[in-house]
């Protein structure tokens, strides 16, 4: 596969979130606004990118049988530097994602990504894996993120275009769901074309 | 390919993978313990600032138990109290920050911390016209409670349990603040 297929492939044919359906905790969760599902791609992004690189330098010698805690082991490394990094830097972001951000380490997309391919993959093309993958998280969160603030707030990243309040549900979780749904449906519509 | 799982195998290198990272985290651990405490620092000065009138330098934080449970407060000379005061909202803990001047009125508050319902409880945070009510309350001549209740705070409108809780955080406050001068 050339090095921009794997980029692409992770924002369409290996979409994270509307083809794997991969890491939905954090998706329904934490996308009541454009900006929250942003920023929480980019953190899964960080997390993903590094932890490939690293597995990928050190799956040749790593006994089988303990390949998932030693990789586990790696991810939640990553996971907690990310968090004391924005605990210490960008205080503000990490009050709006808190408790989602140590929940990364259960992220099955990065795991996942790490038993599916970094494992028997290059250090570059695990980078480029990362970054495709990573970026099509972020896309699609920040797109989920976008139809539920519009909906439920009247506002995309926090400009409002019509007073008072939209409709509620789809701040909370139902909202969530049905946003995901159909934009489930339309992705893979317009995908196989 | 992998090496082979035999138990020295597998000890050595989940050994020093372990090594590795938790040496890799006190590192950034100890670079950004400093930050850290700064930035929650500058947080509870910046609501303490919101809450009471202006003042100079960090106040000393104290806690003080009441009615069972531990109370933080910043206790401003010349100026009143900052009480951090804790109860259950409608979809989990509400914290507020109480100021309490001198006379035992209630100056401001602001929320700390909530998980009220998006559009309908969490309003408590950003509903101008039911957090400007309690400036100035004079707890003992008016009651801190909704109006359903016998008291004359005007709730959120459905949001009682969450203007419920608002008004008794800030009347555990004020109790904790009594017992405070009580005390001295």
């Amino acid at each position: 596969m050339s090095k921009f297929g794997l980029i692409t492939k992770g924002l369409l044919k290996e979409n994270p979130t509307f083809v794997l359906v991969l890491g939905m905790c954090p998706t329904l969760a934490t996308t009541t606004s454009a900006i929250n599902g942003l920023e929480m791609g980019l953190a899964t992004m960080f997390v993903l990118i590094l932890s490939n690189i690293v597995i990928s330098l050190i799956a040749p010698v790593v006994p089988d049988k303990v390949h998932i805690p030693v990789y586990i082991v790696v991810i939640a490394t990553f996971v907690t530097l990310l968090q004391l990094l924005m605990q210490a830097y960008t205080p503000e972001v990490y009050e709006t994602l808190g408790l989602f951000i140590p929940l990364i380490v259960v992220n099955c997309i990065v795991l996942g990504r790490a038993e599916a391919f970094a494992c028997k993959n290059s250090v570059g093309d695990s980078a480029l894996d990362g970054i495709g993958i990573g970026l099509g998280f972020t896309l699609s969160l920040t797109v989920i993120g976008i139809v539920r603030e519009i909906l439920g707030s009247g506002s995309v990243f926090g400009w409002k275009f019509i007073a008072g309040d939209g409709i509620l549900a789809f701040v909370m979780a139902p909202g969530a769901f049905l946003v995901l749904g159909y934009l489930m449906v339309l992705f893979n519509k317009l995908a196989k074309r | 390919m992998a090496a082979k799982s035999n138990l020295k195998n597998m000890a050595l290198s989940l050994t020093l993978v372990c090594l590795v990272c938790s040496a890799l985290l006190g590192v950034v651990y100890s670079m950004t313990a400093e930050p850290i405490h700064k930035a929650e620092e500058a947080k509870v000065a910046a609501s303490i600032a919101r809450v009471l009138p202006a003042f100079e330098g960090m106040p000393e934080k104290a806690s003080v138990e009441s009615d069972g449970s531990s109370y933080t407060y910043y206790m401003v000379p010349g100026s009143g109290c900052a009480i951090i005061s804790t109860v259950g909202g409608f979809g989990g803990p509400l914290s507020l920050m109480v100021g309490i001047d001198e006379e035992g009125k209630v100056v401001n508050t602001v929320v700390l911390s909530h998980s009220e319902t998006p559009g309908l409880g969490a309003k408590c945070t950003s509903e101008t016209s039911f957090i400007d009510q309690f400036k100035g309350w004079d707890p003992s001549a008016r009651k801190l409670a909704v109006r359903k209740d016998g008291g004359e705070v005007d709730a959120i409108t459905a949001s009682t349990i969450t203007s419920r809780a608002y008004a008794k955080a800030i009347q555990n406050a004020v109790d904790v603040y009594s017992k405070l001068m009580g005390n001295e």
